[in-house]
């Protein structure tokens, strides 16, 4: 069972953010990139699947700058089996449309039965790209799948949704994002780390798949960044005080009644 | 030429979403900004009579897919017949609201069409040609302005944030060919719970539980939700500890809310935690520890042992109601 994860590096959600000079992009200088978490489960997902099936391959694609290698040697730490970076200039400033255009192109030369990724990615807070990947390629997407199974060909996905989950079964080849209770991703081993090392990992740019810039990055986004800026500042408000915690409620009751009236 | 707005109205078993009647709000307010006509799409099955509701929220035209090839809704069958609707109507705008579905749906759409997609909007205007949107990122932390081109861009909208308005028409219910293609998606089952629960996402009062509750026993604070009529949530530490589930999770790697009222009981107020928080309207937090970073963002903060404080809140809220 041949199976591709998307991957995508991201800023820590620890991070404090700061807006750069340009205004429609972050500053990078102090940022500690990881894995998107959602991938994360990901790539476990995959290797899970890989294990069930008795075999196969596991494929992880990304598209990012050179530092996004890092975040691809530790899932090959983790034990998926090979790597392919998308890196190229021209991808800078493009929106997920764009960014799906790409991964769709560089899947559609592996051989899967199943593409995994993330239910979003922590920084754009797009859950489009892998949607996107799916139409491009053809095939049918479940989202936010808490528990999975492939039996014959089909997958029955558990997912979830407001009010709880559903269960859903699609016909491989598919694409399914990995909601957080999916799993606990493995950590990668110290032996896990060294075979690492010697695991392929190619490098393409637009070029090598035949992507003409123009469709993608900032000359092919659909969807702009204008402008950058920070939500209200939140500042202190009223420490209640009260002889007793009897008095503190009926004082922050009035105030929510009176003050705020949103009871 | 492209012309009007086009939302769709996401009903769920049999009803719609309050961000069905925002998203209808919206559009006509957008419509109206550009003087054309705002066209209501209802999918589903058996839900042609509803859909005349749609009158209510100024819809000049409303268009019903009434199928049972759309009885559950899979994002593979709503894609294909939500895109024939587009193509034959070709509108300049296209609006739905984020629920999971909505966003799965928009994204699946949008890259059928090739057009521009802003996902989670909290704000929308026209400039000109351009459907400009505002959207966080970050979990919150940055928001971003993004300028929308395609036939035609289209905007999924945050639930809770956009005002519905009444604007009563007196419009008629078409109904439109569905066509759901060669779908292969097939649900299977559905574990929902009753629609009396209000979703995290959807919810206007949260009280929410952190570390310091100091176990999974949340009655304390499902009671107080109760008589506010509100939803509970948790922190991150909560729900990795086990002691909630992950779709109550509030943050940037959970649910992230818009509501009137969030109540943190023993939240400490991690960066991760506010951005997921940080646009409710007011915050009341709750901590015996003073200097908890959550107190720097809250409107209303007590420092007691939220054990002794919860109860009597609850007690003063019921003397309220009564």
């Amino acid at each position: 069972m041949d199976i591709v994860v998307l991957l995508k590096q991201v800023p820590d959600t620890e991070t404090l953010i700061q807006i750069a000079a340009d205004n429609t992009s972050i500053k990078t200088e102090d940022v500690k990139w990881v894995i998107n978490p959602y991938d994360e489960f990901a790539v476990e997902e995959a290797l899970r699947i890989k294990e069930a099936q008795g075999g196969g391959k596991v494929t992880i694609v990304t598209m990012g700058p050179e530092r996004a290698v890092e975040a691809i040697r530790t899932a090959l730490a983790m034990g998926a089996d090979e790597g392919l970076l998308i890196d190229d200039p021209a991808v800078e400033g493009g929106d997920a449309l764009g960014t799906a255009k790409v991964l769709a192109a560089a899947i559609r030369e592996v051989p899967y039965d199943v593409i995994v990724a993330g239910q979003r990615a922590v920084d754009d807070d797009c859950y489009q790209v892998p949607a996107a990947v799916a139409a491009f390629l053809g095939i049918p997407q479940v989202s936010m799948v808490i528990k999975e199974q492939i039996q014959d060909e089909k997958i029955l996905c558990e997912c979830t949704m407001e009010g709880g989950t559903v269960v859903v079964e699609t016909e491989l080849p598919a694409l399914f994002t990995t909601q957080k209770g999916i799993n606990e991703p493995r950590y990668a081993s110290l032996p896990g780390i060294m075979k690492a090392k010697k695991k392929p990992l190619a490098r393409k740019t637009l070029a090598d798949l035949g992507i003409n810039p123009s469709e993608v990055g900032e000359a092919g986004a659909k969807c702009r960044v204008m402008n950058l800026s920070f939500p209200p500042e939140r500042s202190p408000g009223k420490m209640i005080d009260g002889e007793s915690p009897e008095a503190k409620a009926a004082e922050l009751v009035r105030l929510l009644r009176e003050e705020a009236k949103v009871i | 030429m492209a012309q009007g707005v086009l939302v769709l109205a996401e009903q769920f078993e049999g009803s719609f979403r309050k961000m069905a009647y925002e998203a209808l709000s919206e559009g006509k307010r957008l419509a109206d900004a550009l003087g054309e006509p705002l066209t209501g799409v209802v999918l589903g099955f058996g839900v042609e009579a509803m859909a005349a509701e749609l009158a209510k929220y100024g819809a000049d035209r409303i268009l019903v897919g009434d199928d049972s090839a759309l009885a559950d809704y899979t994002t593979e069958a709503y894609a294909n017949v939500l895109y024939d609707i587009v193509k034959d109507h070709d509108p300049k705008i296209l609006l739905l609201g984020a629920s999971t579905r909505g966003k799965d749906l928009s994204a699946r759409l949008s890259a059928r069409l090739d057009t521009g997609l802003a996902m989670d909007c909290i704000a929308l205007r026209v400039d000109g040609d351009t459907l400009v949107a505002t959207r966080p990122m970050f979990g919150g932390k940055v928001l971003a302005e993004v300028a929308i081109q395609g036939t035609p861009p289209v905007a999924a909208i945050r639930p809770n944030v956009m005002e519905v308005v009444e604007a009563e028409k007196a419009t008629a219910v078409e109904k439109v060919q569905v066509n759901v293609g060669v779908t292969k998606t097939k649900v299977l089952e559905k574990k929902l719970e009753a629609a009396a629960k209000v979703d995290l996402t959807e919810a206007n009062i949260i009280v929410s539980g952190g570390r310091g509750m100091g176990g999974p026993d949340f009655s304390l604070l499902e009671e107080l939700a109760e008589v506010l009529g509100g939803t509970v949530g948790a922190s991150r530490s909560v729900v990795d500890e086990g002691w909630r589930p992950h779709s109550d999770q509030v943050g940037q790697t959970g649910k992230v809310v818009s509501p009137n009222l969030y109540i943190a009981c023993g939240i400490s107020g991690a960066i991760q935690h506010l951005a997921g928080m940080g646009s409710s309207k007011y915050i009341v937090a709750i901590n015996k520890d003073a200097e908890a970073p959550i107190f720097k963002k809250a409107d209303f903060g007590i420092v007691e042992d939220l054990f002794k404080v919860v109860p009597s809140i609850t007690a003063e809220v019921k003397k309220l109601m009564d």
